[in-house]
């Protein structure tokens, strides 16, 4: 089974990098873009793994080790049973 | 007393942390590798700077994974006294032995500079020998040093006085011109609030020689060898 697991700074938190992707973007011309936040993809391979074990490890390692959540927040999904 | 300076795979001011502790400071200083067990009985563990595991992930995330690591927590838990510079300032972040993380500089480039900070408090095991207000010349070199806490943090590390230097003036003024990297509150250095774990971005090893251009840094070096 492969997961999708999307890191990226918490709403309240200030995301400079974001920031200057859109700055960037709208010097471009794309003046339409509101506003741009950056964040991290990690796809991970669990062998042998059923959706009841995808839905125990993958907040477990978020947590621990993907995002910190001080300042991150995470979302997740399956791409590939 | 006996120091330990921890060695990570990416640290690279183990060395000056080291020649500062031993030459300069003059007390007896051993290395801990970052897989090894046992902190050898130091009386205090600093966490160097540098680039732990290549900063992969995040600032000191991978760090604090470290077998040694683990045992640096423990040691803290007890009242073992830690510090941790610049990239040891992350590590200690991330294994949450101090409150907060650290955001991109807010001008998003790496500094690479002398700053003033400001004392902030003089009670600390590792400022004692410092007054209050002193204003210390001291380098800084990080890409990660925006320091950002919610609210509620940021409400009890202040009433617990536990910030113990911000970025300022040469005159101790705070601007949001001296506060180069963006923290919060302008926050340079950061004690836990036991008193025995402190954090701080800029560099005091780099500045305890007058040969290096200033020798501010020392005091915190002094204020942790003598009786507090």
């Amino acid at each position: 089974m492969k997961v999708r697991i999307l890191v990226s700074f918490k709403d309240s938190v200030l995301d400079p990098q974001g920031q200057t992707v859109k700055n960037a973007l709208h010097t471009l011309g794309y003046r339409a873009i509101k506003d741009v936040r950056q964040g991290k993809v990690f796809e991970i391979d669990l062998a042998g793994a059923t959706k009841a074990d995808a839905e125990k490890i993958i907040p477990e390692i978020s947590d621990k080790v993907l995002a910190n959540p001080i300042i991150e927040k995470f979302t997740w999904q399956i791409i590939e049973a | 007393m006996k120091f330990g300076v921890v060695i990570f795979p990416g640290s690279n001011c183990d060395f000056d942390t080291f020649h500062v502790l031993k030459n300069v400071i003059r007390q007896p200083t051993i290395w801990l590798w970052h897989k090894d067990h046992g902190l050898q009985g130091v009386d205090c563990v600093v966490l160097p700077g540098g680039f732990a595991y290549g900063d992969y992930l995040r600032s000191g995330a991978i760090a604090r994974f470290s077998p040694l690591m683990q045992e640096v927590g423990e040691f803290a838990d007890k009242g073992g006294v830690v510090l941790g510079i610049c990239n040891g300032f992350q590590v200690l972040l991330e294994l949450g032995l101090l409150p907060g993380a650290m955001l991109r500089n807010k001008n998003l480039k790496f500094l690479c500079q002398f700053v003033t900070i400001r004392l902030e408090n003089e009670r600390t095991r590792f400022t004692h020998k410092g007054k209050k207000g002193q204003v210390l010349r001291v380098p800084i070199a990080h890409f990660d040093g925006n320091y950002f806490a919610p609210p509620e943090t940021l409400k009890e590390i202040e009433e617990n006085s536990q910030v113990v230097f911000r970025y300022s003036g040469a005159n101790g003024s705070l601007t949001e011109e001296a506060n180069v990297n963006g923290s919060l509150h302008s926050i340079a250095g950061l004690m836990n609030k036991r008193g025995n774990v402190m954090g701080l971005m800029p560099h005091p090893e780099r500045a305890s020689e007058r040969l290096l251009g200033s020798e501010d840094g020392r005091v915190i070096f002094e204020s942790i060898i003598s009786k507090f």
